[in-house]
């Protein structure tokens, strides 16, 4: 029985039949005989020529023989997409971190108080003063909708209670402290009454004893309704409570205060300044109005004033980035033409040291082009390495650092896998030169030639 | 028992010079005729520089004639393009080279695979052929070997079993046994006969008259011209 490498070829290629069944040569199929005679190879269907399957997995074969070369073909393409990726998200964290500070209440805000110096005793000393028809002088600049002042009013030391007997057994408690403010402050700061009424200009003209409570100082006092006209007693003095205010969202210690107008202020304590001008302005105005609010109060002498306003938000937000991203940006970039030189010097390296192996594989009938894109893939293979690695270790970076810092970390996912797809490209145009010229050998002079 | 039809010839060139520009140009082959019938074992054997490099790359496709005519399995190639050409040696043509030419990161089975990629032979018949190929040539054990933990006739047996996985019409062996010693060598030369006695085409070029003479048909190459022997 004789071994036939042709008849086992074709048995193979007729069905995928066990060596053991192919040593029956006893010709009990006619055609045989003619067959051979016709063609020495069996008649196999031809198909599945070097298809993208077989080409993905050449390339691997390729990227993956020196795993070594690999890591450090790589590198350069992991620190570019990782420093992109930092760069980005940093930036988008850190703008995170902005807009948080600068949330849509303070952005409506500014505060304007005297300026002040210190003295050389060491004390705070104001250098201006805030007039008291601030609120007036302010409300006509474009872009403000309401103004209010403040005061802390210093009662020296009287009580504040809700009945005038001075109980000795009674537990000795903090009085709540008296402020000043202009009747139309609460809408300034946003706040709200809960029951009663604000004092109007009308009370303030007049200096009427008149009060209104913050909710936890009327609380403090026991006092829950004022439809019964209640009184407190400052030090001996009444004032009629006509109001109980919560909700204050700036200068929350409103709400642990007796405020009274401030001309009763001025005359039942001697007040003699207004501390504090809070101004609410439209969304963007912040700049515009911080710039003349000043001399609007003061024509004379604007530098008596100092203004906290969010003017510079969305220009300090800008700035932050624009430092961020040149610097890191442009590092990332510089390591992403570094990784891709990388790649390619690299994947020319391979390509001379394979002329051997790119011969042979012409011969056994790759074209030019199925050399090329075999090359091609490889190279854009070692970029997507790269660039899966530098984007998980940039994200891994971001997530660290703001961890640490206890910011929150955000980092669009686009860039993340729009990254690892950038070291793709990096990769595709690093490959084309050594592509180009792997399709460019001559397969005879390859195989003489090697080893 | 066998009625003879009318066969084309494997290879035929009709006229064939290959000349390369000079100055001073040079005639590799001047006015070569040859026709290789199916089943021939032929030898072409002449001194280096006559002419047999040029020869085995025209044979293989991997050159054109300059002037003359090169059919191979009834097919005139120089109607083929580039790309043509390429696929049309991937499926007709098997090579041996010298240098053996395996991929040394590559295991045993995958090398012989490796020449099913680009001669398209279906998914599912590659592994079943390779594997039968392998074990024709002896290797049936060394499948997962990788070639530098080869012998010297083992790897030349490796490149037979993928000269030959894809069924060529034709097999171009460079010098077989160039780097093998006189045992190994003849071990492989004695593979080339029991091929050929199951039918196929063998073409083998050399230098060493030893191995040129156990072909069945000797073709001496002189300057470019061929010269038929005995």
């Amino acid at each position: 029985m004789t071994f036939s490498f042709k008849r086992m070829l074709r048995r193979r290629s007729r069905a995928a039949a066990l060596p053991e069944a192919v040593a029956d040569v006893s010709g009990d199929e006619p055609t045989t005989s003619a067959e051979l005679t016709l063609s020495i190879v069996p008649v196999i269907r031809r198909a599945d020529r070097f298809s993208v399957q077989d080409l993905l997995v050449e390339a691997s074969h390729g990227v993956g023989a020196r795993p070594s070369r690999l890591v450090m073909t790589t590198l350069g393409t992991v620190l570019g997409i990782a420093s992109l990726v930092v760069t980005i998200g940093f930036a988008q964290t850190a703008a995170g971190q902005i807009s948080n500070q600068f949330d849509a209440v303070s952005a409506t805000q500014i505060l304007i108080k005297p300026a002040s110096t210190r003295n050389s005793s060491g004390n705070e000393q104001a250098t201006g003063r805030l007039p008291w028809d601030a609120p007036e002088r302010v409300d006509r600049l474009a872009g403000v909708e309401r103004a209010g002042l403040v005061a802390d009013v210093d009662v020296v030391g009287q009580p504040v209670t809700s009945v005038p007997v001075n109980d000795p057994s009674a537990a000795q408690t903090l009085s709540p402290a008296v402020i000043a403010t202009s009747p139309n402050l609460l809408a300034a700061v946003r706040g709200q009454v809960v029951t009663g009424r604000y004092f109007d200009a009308g009370h303030d003209e007049r200096g009427d004893r008149v009060a209104v409570l913050g909710s936890r100082a009327a609380e403090t006092l026991g006092i829950n309704r004022v439809d019964s006209q209640p009184s407190i007693f400052i030090g001996e003095v009444p004032y009629t409570v006509i109001g109980i205010i919560d909700g204050v969202e700036r200068r929350a210690n409103l709400l642990d205060a007796v405020i009274v107008p401030l001309n009763t202020a001025r005359t039942q304590f001697g007040l003699t300044a207004p501390a504090e001008l809070h101004v609410q302005i439209e969304v963007g105005a912040g700049t515009l109005v911080s710039r003349q609010a000043p001399i609007a109060l003061d024509p004379s002498a604007p530098e008596n004033f100092t203004v906290q306003a969010p003017a510079a938000a969305s220009s300090l937000q800008d700035n932050i980035q624009a430092d961020i991203n040149i610097v890191f940006l442009t590092l990332g970039i510089l390591a992403l033409l570094a990784g891709g030189l990388g790649i390619a010097n690299v994947t020319l390296l391979s390509v001379m040291e394979r002329v051997g192996e790119i011969g042979l594989r012409r011969a056994l009938g790759a074209t030019r082009r199925n050399i090329a894109r075999q090359f091609i893939v490889e190279s854009a293979v070692i970029g997507l390495l790269g660039g899966l690695i530098g984007s998980a270790l940039g994200v891994f970076a971001v997530v660290v650092v703001s961890l640490l810092q206890g910011w929150t970390p955000i980092l669009d996912p686009v860039v993340a896998i729009g990254a690892a797809l950038l070291g793709t490209i990096v990769g595709l145009a690093a490959g084309a030169y050594p592509a180009l010229r792997a399709s460019n050998i001559e397969p005879i002079t390859a195989l003489r030639g090697g080893t | 028992m066998i009625t003879a039809p009318v066969v084309e010839p494997v290879v035929e060139l009709v006229n064939v010079t290959r000349s390369f520009p000079g100055p001073p140009e040079v005639q590799a082959l001047k006015s070569v005729n040859l026709r290789v019938e199916r089943g021939d074992y032929l030898s072409i054997v002449g001194p280096s520089g006559s002419g047999k490099s040029t020869m085995l790359n025209l044979l293989g496709l991997l050159d054109r004639p300059s002037v003359g005519e090169y059919h191979l399995d009834g097919r005139d190639t120089s109607l083929l393009d580039e790309k043509q050409r390429a696929i049309v040696r991937g499926g007709t043509i098997g090579f041996v080279f010298q240098a053996f030419h395996l991929l040394p990161h590559r295991t045993v089975l995958d090398n012989v695979l490796l020449a099913t990629l680009y001669s398209g032979v279906p998914r599912a018949e590659r592994e079943d052929r390779a594997r039968a190929a392998l074990l024709r040539v002896g290797l049936g054990r060394r499948l997962d070997f990788l070639p530098g933990t080869l012998s010297g006739g083992e790897r030349q047996r490796v490149a037979v079993a993928r000269a030959v996985v894809a069924s060529p019409e034709l097999l171009l062996a460079d010098e077989p046994t160039g780097n093998l010693d006189e045992t190994t060598g003849g071990e492989v030369m004695d593979l080339f006969e029991e091929l050929h006695a199951d039918g196929l085409t063998l073409i083998v070029i050399t230098h060493d008259q030893a191995v040129s003479d156990r072909a069945k048909r000797r073709v001496r190459i002189t300057d470019g011209r061929l010269s038929e022997l005995s």
